[in-house]
């Protein structure tokens, strides 16, 4: 398939920092080609911006295949782009239509302050994280990889949980910027595993906790999150998400 | 005691109590509309009806039953506006365009719209039958209580006000119901397709058949 020239107009969202009042601006991305990244077409822009003494559009960006989770903005309203299943990084400028207008702003959440332009800080999933998401093991060499034995099934569900980039995509589709999907990834990973075990029933209790606590909205069972996930984490993780959280509180004696 | 309502804390825990609520409530709502159905076998039964829930020895059972009940309407929408304030809370900057996803219904992201609608419909309804039938001056002129539900009924306004608050009934429990299971952790690739089904199934037969006797006292009742 030959590529295409496309000429766009952005409306970028445009943000000095945390406490500045942002506003959108108005840019022309001229002859992009169809087989350019989004974020490709982003830097062309913000080498023409550069050329003109105008500061660049500032956002975030890492591995650039799909699997760090840093690229996240909200593209014509939808976190990541109007795309399933991928990662703004993994758009394509051949999913756009010469002349379009695209809207780009940050992902907007109490828990996720705006630092700059499209970059917001997700360290609260690195807080909620901290609080519970992970397993005491002895450091050293690492240890015979089978010797306790998972069933297949629940392998295959901890690794389809584990497979959360940690994005915050979930959050910004919310209407109740809830962080549900991302702690059910994370408290499914372990709740599914032998090596989860031992902190069980404090880890859901604490996560939920300090989810609650950074500011994050409740769950409404929406759905929104699943529709905008990149890794299509399943909302049937909330469902055992909320079991853990029953089973801690209701049936042992574990007390946050 | 204390490690049971701090439960209540949790966000996950609000959303139990929003749940179990919300399922009491459908039960009631179910248990309402059967005895509703009495209106269908004239007066005498209707009014009989009434007598036996409130002047029977079945009355000491009632006013328990109602007392959880004011309970359940208390504690759903106490928890369910302090859910709403706080998720407006999680997000004080709104997209400046709004799009929807390809996924997720109408009804699941406009609760607090059909809720309020419910709402402002049980203070009404309270005051068209609760209330009048039991302080109504109307009951002065010998009008039974069967009498009051059709003359309520047959005033355009009343009949077409409680019609839409069906139609927003029905959109609270359609995803009210499977969301509620949801809550409580029950979703199961076995069984929900069914919840989902038997939720919106309930929600129409509640909503159409309350709906049903405003329809009929308006267009069909000829009077006896
Ligand atoms: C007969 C009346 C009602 C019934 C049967 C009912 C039932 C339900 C059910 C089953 C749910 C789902 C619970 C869950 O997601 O776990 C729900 C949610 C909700 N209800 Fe009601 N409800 C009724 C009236 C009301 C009223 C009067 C209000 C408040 C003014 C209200 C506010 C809400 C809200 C805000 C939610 C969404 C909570 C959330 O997910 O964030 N409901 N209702
Ligand atoms: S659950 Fe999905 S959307 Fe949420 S942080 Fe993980 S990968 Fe991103
Ligand atoms: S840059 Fe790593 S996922 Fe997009």
């Amino acid at each position: 398939m030959s590529s295409k020239k496309l000429n766009l107009t952005l409306k970028v969202w445009r943000q000095a920092g945390p406490d500045a009042k942002g506003e959108f601006k108005t840019y022309y991305a001229k002859n992009i080609s169809t087989d350019a990244s989004f974020l490709e077409m982003l830097d062309i822009v913000n080498e023409e911006l550069e050329a003109k003494g105008e500061e660049p559009i500032v956002y975030e960006h890492d591995c650039r295949e799909g699997i760090c989770g840093t690229c996240g903005m909200v593209i014509n309203g939808r976190p990541h782009g109007p795309l399933q299943g991928i990662t703004t990084c993994q758009l394509h400028m051949r999913h756009f239509k010469d002349g379009d207008v695209i809207y780009i702003e940050p992902f907007r959440a109490k828990a996720f302050p705006v630092i700059k332009d499209l970059v917001v800080d997700r360290s609260a999933f690195d807080k909620i994280i901290q609080a519970g998401g992970f397993i005491s093991v002895n450091t050293g060499s690492a240890p015979e990889a089978n010797s306790i034995p998972v069933k297949r099934e629940n392998a295959e569900l901890a690794m389809d949980a584990a497979a959360c980039i940690g994005c915050g995509a979930c959050v910004a589709a919310c209407p109740n910027a809830s962080a549900m999907l991302f702690v059910s990834a994370k408290v499914s990973q372990f709740a599914l595993l032998p090596q989860g075990l031992p902190e069980r029933e404090i880890r859901v209790q604490k996560m939920v906790a300090k989810m609650d606590e950074l500011g994050f909205g409740n769950c409404s069972n929406i759905g929104a999150c699943e529709a905008e996930c990149p890794k299509e984490i399943k909302i049937t993780n909330i469902a055992r998400l909320n079991r853990e959280f029953y089973r801690a509180r209701f049936l042992s004696n574990v007390e946050d | 005691m204390g490690w049971f309502l701090r439960t209540f804390n949790y966000s996950i825990g609000k959303k139990l109590l929003m749940a179990i609520t919300g399922l009491f409530l459908i039960l009631f709502l179910c248990i309402h509309l059967f005895g509703n159905t009495f209106l269908y076998f004239g007066r005498d039964a209707f009014n009989n009806y009434v007598h036996i829930l409130n002047e029977t020895d079945l009355v000491y059972i009632i006013r328990v039953i109602e007392i959880i009940l004011v309970i359940g309407f208390a504690l759903h929408i106490w928890d369910g506006l302090r859910l709403w304030l706080q998720n407006r809370k999680a997000r004080p900057n709104k997209y400046y365009i709004k799009a929807v996803d390809p996924q997720s219904t109408w009804t699941s992201r406009n609760m607090i719209y059909s809720a309020l609608i419910i709402f402002v419909f049980l203070v009404i309804h309270l005051r068209n039958f609760w209330y009048e039938f039991k302080y109504g001056s109307i009951k002065e002129t010998g009008a039974t209580d069967y009498d009051i539900v059709v003359k309520t009924f047959q005033e355009p306004i009343y009949m077409i006000f409680y019609l839409i608050s069906m139609v927003f009934l029905f959109l609270h429990l359609h995803h009210g119901f499977q969301s509620a299971f949801q809550t409580l952790g029950l979703n199961h690739k076995k069984y929900t397709p069914f919840i989902v089904w038997l939720g919106r199934t309930i929600a129409f037969i509640l909503a159409a058949g309350f709906a049903s006797f405003p329809i009929y006292f308006f267009f069909f009742y000829g009077g006896n």
